[in-house]
């Protein structure tokens, strides 16, 4: 079907992410002054929680659209993640003025009114910009990639680290997306490196690698098949005028079992920044560098793809 | 470095000093130290030093001898005398000069040291002021520093040199007699370089050898495949051997840039440009003909950058490589290059030039050879204003004679295209328009192996059509030629012979309006692909010539490259470094199919290994030809069988997979389980993942949107 087209942003997209139900989605972008680069909505769709680079991450009330709590931080903001039950988030920031990066995670309280910034843990130590960090089963975990090419594994109780992907078979480059599977048992990892790679949330067993051409920016895994998608292509500053075949702005789909590309699907004339899965599998969005915002829902025949 | 002495020579000596070599104990014999008469040890690879790092040595320090002995009150002019000599030259080193004085008589000894900044520098003053007659009672004797240090040490005793056993070498050409008959290619990609077997049936290359920096600067076949030679900043280097690839010879060359094998692969002919010290002076350049097998130095040339660079636009490098051009068919028997007003033809027996003289052509612009034939084709343009007409004529060597000449007239350019066999040369000929404001072009063709040679002038049907590209048919009668304005031009099709009247050549087709600028034969004629380099991006036609037909239109987005098989059974085509992206190659069938895709960074060449020709008579190719059919069954059957296999192992592997991954969900599943007493008491008792809390209802709702009355008639009697 064609794709539906948004174009409520002015500037690059960075992050798109459904409610539970897949009737609202969200998206994030540079032009909102300031970039938000992140967010995260709560199980009930009541709250939203964005990270962004004035130094803040923010409680939203969904319905309203009214602010209700600002954590302020002494860097930018990069990634945002409600724990199982909404309960916590963990909020990630970047290396800024002499501060390191650090992954905070902080309590939401049910209340609006008696929220507070203090946050129940901070992490810190890995050189570079943290670009995702996600909760583990049962809340005991914190999963986080970034610049350093390395997946590592935090308790979140104690901060302490707890497994690293192997500089072997792990990523080359800069890790710029990664996304839970539903039940949260596995996730995938996609970097400048050209390649995404499945791993076990527990063991943080490489499981799968998926090869393209060019930089990994987004990843997302369907829900429904045993599909998993990238977005990405040639950094923006370095695109040619010539041709946007060059580019390769496609969002590509590939096998997960066999890592096997499937197809792709065209339109973006600029990288593609962000990808989401509609939780019903159905239906899929991606964001660009181009500022557009594209909505495919499959056609029947995505739905028996044999290869 | 001593000559290499035959095992002949050593037994000749050795029998005339009454030794009997075979009773030598090899290993008594101690070389003094420092010396190894040139033979080089095995492992030198791991001692061998830089020879380009004088700075610790003298090899910038020549010695003077037979100089006048002089007095201590003309010591300062004699000084100057030879300080103007030398330092025309290069740079004297400051303090560079040093001429010794007795210290009894206050005279000079009658010679002198000179330092130069560089060692080509010295090599360069030694070679020219060697024999330098200062006036007649002092001729300059004039030697290396290094080299007195050198015979200084050589032993009173004359001690017979070690000799090596024989070992017999492994068959090179092993390549060819690979079972599945598949061929091979090297490719250079980032440090690496590494030859593959072409398993297409496999759709994948197979790995041969890989090394890491194996090559300074880039690597390349010999004509017949057998040797893979790679340049190094001492010199070059050629490699093969029967399952693997060894160093089989070195050839000393500091700072080569260039190499290239004569096309019979006897010699190589290597080349480097020196840097002058002085910057208003030209580059030097040295080239040295090797024999490849012995890697004996059979001549060498040097001299300035002026000389050898007339003659053509020149590469990049500021030289028309290569310089020498190999003529005479496979023998290798004769090499030429074009200097001023003369083409210097030289033969390989002696490596001196034909009748010790060049061939004197006033102005000669271009030259090529025939593939097969010693003969030269020459290209002359119009001297004085056009009253004397350009040139093209052919040149049998080693008599000289002039086989055939043509006059051209109101000629801008020419370019010469021999056909592989050397039947037929196609001239292509640019010509002024009337107003002299544009050029038209035209070709010539000549019929070399008909009696007279016969030249047959061919236009274009439209005369002002620009040439893109022209290639003859390898092996074959027919050329193709594009023609036209460069966004969608025509492609043409001739051929040589054509029906009944044998002598004429005659159009088979064009096609209008092609994306194409490059032409590319299959090597066995008939098949050709039309190619959209560059701006085109990459399109590719693969075309059927016999039939006219196209076999299939397919693009390797930026394809900078294209190369077919030596057998004309596979396309290579590839993007190098010059783009930043895509960089790898595709090798498809000879009628487009797609094979397989390998994706490399920073790749800079792929080269087929080619092979040598056919030892079968025309008359058994043809017997093949005919009966192919019953050849083939037995391929076809091989290829089903690798069909089959790989199916069944593809079958296999899916299989594994998903079981894998089964394996995976199962554990997940299992996990999940597990958790989820704990996951409902973090949502504070909430139910579960999965299913939702709320309910589908179906509610019907009914709606009242419109009354109205309408009587309508009714018939009772309606059966």
């Amino acid at each position: 079907m064609r794709p539906i087209l948004m174009k409520g942003h002015e500037r690059p997209l960075t992050f798109l992410k459904y409610n539970r139900d897949g009737d609202l989605l969200f998206s994030c972008a540079k032009d909102h002054n300031p970039t938000v680069w992140c967010c995260d909505v709560s199980r009930d769709s009541m709250r939203l929680i964005t990270g962004s680079a004035d130094q803040t991450a923010k409680l939203w009330n969904v319905q309203t659209g009214a602010q209700l709590f600002s954590f302020n931080f002494d860097s930018p903001a990069r990634a945002v993640d409600f724990s199982v039950a909404d309960k916590l988030a963990v909020i990630t920031t970047d290396p800024f003025m002499e501060l390191p990066s650090a992954i905070h995670v902080k309590r939401i309280s049910g209340d609006p009114t008696e929220q507070t910034g203090e946050s129940v843990l901070i992490i810190k130590g890995p050189q570079g910009r943290i670009n995702r960090a996600v909760w583990g089963p049962l809340n005991k975990t914190i999963i986080s990639g970034g610049e350093d090419a390395v997946v590592r594994i935090w308790d979140s109780e104690t901060g302490k680290l707890l497994k690293e992907s192997d500089k072997e078979i792990g990523h080359k480059k800069t890790i710029t997306s990664l996304s839970k599977s539903a039940d949260g048992s596995h996730f995938l990892a996609g970097s400048l490196d050209r390649s995404a790679k499945l791993w076990d949330t527990r063991s943080l067993t490489l499981i799968k690698t998926y090869v393209t051409e060019r930089p990994v920016n987004a990843v997302a895994m369907s829900p429904l098949l045993d599909h998993v998608v990238l977005g990405g292509g040639q950094d923006a500053s370095a695109v040619t005028t010539t041709d946007h075949r060059a580019g390769k702005f496609e969002a590509k789909f590939f096998d997960k079992i066999l890592q096997e590309e499937i197809g792709g699907v065209k339109g973006h004339f600029g990288p593609i920044n962000a990808l989401a899965f509609n939780p019903d599998g159905r239906s899929f969005s991606s964001g660009g560098e181009d500022g557009y915002l594209r909505l495919h829902h499959f056609d029947s025949d995505y739905f028996n793809i044999k290869i | 470095m001593a000559d290499v002495i035959s095992m002949e020579e050593i037994r000749a000596i050795a029998s005339r000093l009454d030794i009997d070599p075979s009773q030598i104990d090899l290993n008594s014999i101690r070389l003094p130290p420092g010396e190894d008469f040139g033979i080089k040890s095995d492992d030198d690879d791991l001692h061998e030093e830089d020879p380009l790092e004088y700075d610790s040595g003298f090899g910038n320090i020549i010695v003077v001898d037979n100089l006048p002995v002089v007095p201590r009150e003309k010591f300062e002019k004699l000084e100057g005398v030879v300080r103007k000599i030398y330092s025309q030259i290069g740079v004297i080193k400051e303090d560079g000069l040093w001429m010794p004085v007795d210290p009894e008589t206050q005279k000079t000894l009658g010679y002198c040291f000179i330092e130069y900044n560089t060692p080509q520098e010295a090599e360069l003053a030694r070679e020219k002021t060697n024999g330098y007659k200062l006036d007649r009672a002092h001729i300059f004797a004039v030697n290396m520093f290094d080299d007195f240090d050198r015979f200084m040490k050589v032993p009173d005793e004359w001690a017979p040199p070690e000799t090596k056993p024989y070992t017999p070498g492994e068959n090179l050409q092993q390549w060819l007699t690979d079972e599945k008959a598949r061929d091979q290619f090297v490719i250079r990609a980032g440090s690496d370089t590494e030859v593959l077997w072409n398993d297409a049936r496999h759709m994948k290359p197979e790995p041969v050898y890989k090394r890491a920096f194996w090559t300074e600067s880039y690597v390349q076949w010999s004509p017949l495949g057998t040797y893979l030679a790679t340049v190094h900043r001492q010199g070059a280097a050629v490699w093969g051997g029967a399952s693997t690839f060894n160093r089989l010879m070195r050839y000393a060359h500091p700072q080569v840039k260039l190499i290239d094998f004569s096309p019979g692969e006897k010699f190589l002919v290597t080349y480097s440009s020196h840097e002058p010290s002085n910057p208003r002076d030209t580059h030097r350049v040295v080239l040295n003909i090797f024999d490849v097998r012995t890697g004996k130095v059979m001549r060498d040339f040097r001299g300035s950058a002026d000389e050898f660079a007339i003659g053509g636009t020149g590469g990049v490098s500021g030289v028309n490589w290569p310089i020498f051009r190999w003529g005479g068919g496979k023998e290798d028997k004769y090499f030429a290059r074009i200097g001023k007003n003369v083409v210097s033809v030289y033969e390989t027996e002696t490596f001196t030039l034909i009748d010790k003289k060049s061939l004197k052509v006033e102005n000669v612009m271009d030259f090529s050879w025939s593939p097969t034939d010693p003969i030269l084709s020459l290209f002359v343009p119009e001297l004085g204003g056009g009253n004397q007409p350009a040139r093209v004529s052919l040149v049998q060597i080693p008599g000289k004679e002039e086989l055939r000449q043509k006059n051209l007239f109101s000629v801008s350019d020419c370019k010469m295209y021999w056909q592989s066999n050397g039947d037929y040369l196609a001239v292509k000929v640019d010509r002024y328009t009337k107003t002299k404001k544009s050029t038209y072009t035209g070709f010539e063709l000549f019929r070399i192996k008909e009696r007279d040679i016969p030249i047959e002038v061919l236009e274009l049907e439209n005369k002002n059509d620009k040439i893109i590209a022209f290639a003859w048919e390898p092996k074959g009668h027919r050329f193709a030629v594009i023609h036209g304005d460069s966004p969608r031009p025509d492609i043409s099709f001739y051929s040589m012979r054509s029906g009944n009247n044998a002598g004429r050549v005659s159009k088979l087709t064009t096609l209008k309006g092609k994306q194409a600028n490059a032409l590319f034969w299959s090597p066995t004629g008939r098949f050709i692909i039309l190619a959209g380099l560059k701006g085109f991006n990459g399109q590719l036609e693969f075309y059927n010539v016999d039939e006219l037909e196209t076999m299939a239109t397919a693009e390797h987005f930026m394809a900078t490259d294209i190369e077919w098989d030596p057998t004309g059974r596979y396309v290579a085509t590839s993007v190098t470094s010059v783009h930043e992206m895509e960089n790898g190659f595709n090798i498809w069938s000879f009628n487009g199919k797609l094979l397989y895709r390998i994706l490399k960074d920073h790749f800079f060449q792929f080269l087929w290994r080619p092979r040598p020709p056919s030892f079968l008579s025309p008359e058994k190719e043809e017997e093949i030809a005919k009966n192919l059919k019953k050849y083939s069954k037995k391929y076809e059957a091989e290829d089903q069988d690798v069909s089959m296999l790989l199916s069944e192992q593809d079958r296999e592997k899916r299989k594994m997979l998903k079981d894998e991954w089964d394996k995976w969900v199962n554990e997940w599943k299992r996990l999940h389980e597990e958790e989820k007493l704990e996951r409902q008491k973090l949502r504070d008792g909430e139910v579960s993942d999965e299913e939702e809390e709320y309910e589908a209802k179906e509610i019907e709702v009914e709606e009242l949107l419109d009354v109205s009355e309408e009587i309508l008639s009714f018939d009772f009697g309606q059966e």
